[in-house]
């Protein structure tokens, strides 16, 4: 897969030069669904999302967050492909921790492998931490994966995220791809002198000596852009040349948002009360 | 390893998440105007770093190098980490939103601890010190990911206590192969251009 950063929604469709990152301001979508909304919205939107889903108890509303998630995806019209490939991944790195889990949790046993009882608190929980870890991820690809990450600077500039922070994200955005186009050709010129990684000293001190480069020039490279920043006269400042403006739009979305919100806590209040 | 959304306490990502926030103003008063395009340049350099695969066996592991970051960087390792935290999260999927401070603690604070321990030896002159330095920065920081790791899963709950052990063990391999990794990478930077190492990692008065 690629790991090239782009937001994964229009700028993943448009056809892209290989290798360019497409750095226009706001999602090209045509100005419907969630592209048009305030990158501030989207922003708070899935933190809140997160926060609320990450406190939800019950499976039944967890359900219900991983629907309005899904749904977030439908509308931020991602490819769904490559989109849930990526949840898919995240899903890998904790299935270890999730099979754990009914072995560990004590409770009435459900049923057992090679004599060893697992529970069906353990296996609820598990269920509990897998719903709430996909719902937030896909909510977060949803409303915020499919900005520009320039935009995303700009967003949390505007939140009020520190001048420094946000010019260090800008930044490093800016020259992840400069910095993986180096790593490419470096490791273009490595395989074309015969090397191939194996598990060897030789791979590890190769690959070191390899990362030791790309940091040097990657100094190198920061010299020069400060001396071109100062030669064009910059103050510290990053002039944020968008305009971002809360209209009606974000208005509803923030309404549907708290209202589909207010839903899940109330179905999780109603369904612990029952239990 | 990334934790995700939904496994850690209240408890545990809210003190997660201040004793980031804390680490992240520490790092981010010491970059100065002057800085921040080297911290922006070389945070993109790690961010690359992590997508470079190591083969074990049939299996492979991609190099996490916050030991080498922390040599480099200093406290601004913290706002660099979280940067590349952030937009893994965001564009990768990888890791979580409420997690993003447990998460950056986990890899920041090791990176800073073993600049504090290595910072000296590696910018010795003798080059044979300064390669083990690197080794003891590389493998130290992953070791001590992985403890912090264990201990937010641990501190979140009995029932993940083989979990914890479980990441411990995994990430021994890799602490060899971040050690070894980072020990070259620290010869070459030593030979090349041994100053990158006092450039952003010093405090703004002595630059």
């Amino acid at each position: 897969m690629s790991h090239r950063l782009q937001g994964t929604g229009a700028g993943a469709r448009a056809p892209v030069a290989p290798g360019a990152l497409d750095w226009a301001g706001r999602d090209r979508s045509d100005g419907r669904g969630i592209g048009s909304l305030d990158p501030r919205a989207r922003i708070l939107g899935a933190v809140a999302f997160a926060v609320v889903t990450v406190a939800l108890s019950s499976l039944i509303a967890l359900l219900l967050a991983l629907a309005l998630a899904a749904g977030a995806l439908a509308a931020a019209r991602l490819p769904a492909g490559p989109t849930l490939r990526r949840v898919a991944m995240m899903d890998g790195f904790i299935l270890v921790m999730l099979v754990l889990l009914p072995f560990t949790v004590p409770g009435e046993p459900a049923f057992s492998v090679f004599g060893w009882p697992a529970s069906w608190a353990g296996l609820e929980r598990a269920a509990a931490i897998a719903l709430k870890a996909n719902a937030v991820v896909l909510m977060l690809l949803s409303l915020v994966g499919s900005m520009e990450p320039t935009t995303l600077g700009h967003a949390l500039a505007r939140l009020r995220c520190p001048e420094s922070l946000v010019h260090l994200l800008l930044f490093t955005v800016r020259y992840i791809a400069v910095v993986e186009d180096q790593y490419r050709r470096l490791r273009r010129a490595m395989k074309a002198r015969g090397f191939r990684p194996r598990t060897n000293g030789h791979t590890l001190r190769s690959l070191g000596y390899l990362i030791g480069m790309l940091l040097v020039r990657a100094m190198e490279r920061s010299e020069r852009i400060l001396q071109a920043m100062k030669c064009r006269g910059f103050t510290g400042r990053l002039m944020l040349l968008d305009d971002l403006r809360y209209c009606r739009r974000d208005a509803l979305f923030a309404l549907m948002l708290l209202a589909s919100l207010g839903l899940l806590v109330t179905v999780d209040a109603l369904y612990v009360g029952l239990a | 390893m990334h934790i995700v959304d939904g496994a850690l306490s209240p408890a545990v990502v809210i003190g997660g998440t201040a004793l980031a926030v804390g680490g992240i103003a520490l790092g981010l008063r010491s970059l100065t105007l002057e800085r921040i395009p080297a911290a922006g340049v070389l945070s993109a350099t790690f961010f690359v770093a992590a997508l470079v695969h190591v083969p074990i066996g049939p299996s492979s592991v991609h190099l996490i190098m916050n030991g080498l970051a922390g040599l480099v960087l200093g406290w601004a390792a913290f706002p660099a980490l979280f940067v590349g935290l952030v937009l893994q999260a965001v564009f990768f999927g990888f890791g979580g939103l409420t997690v993003l401070g447990v998460n950056t603690l986990n890899i920041a604070l090791p990176a800073v601890l073993v600049w504090l321990l290595c910072r000296r030896g590696v910018t010795r002159s003798d080059a044979r010190v300064a390669a083990v330095m690197g080794l003891i920065a590389g493998a130290l920081a992953i070791i001590l990911t992985a403890l912090q790791v264990a201990l937010v899963l641990w501190l979140s709950g009995d029932e993940f206590l083989p979990a914890a052990k479980l990441v411990v063990v995994a990430h021994l391999p890799v602490a060899v192969i971040e050690g070894l990794v980072c020990a070259a990478a620290v010869t070459l930077i030593h030979r090349v251009k041994p100053d990158l190492f006092g450039t952003l990692a010093t405090p703004p008065r002595a630059a």
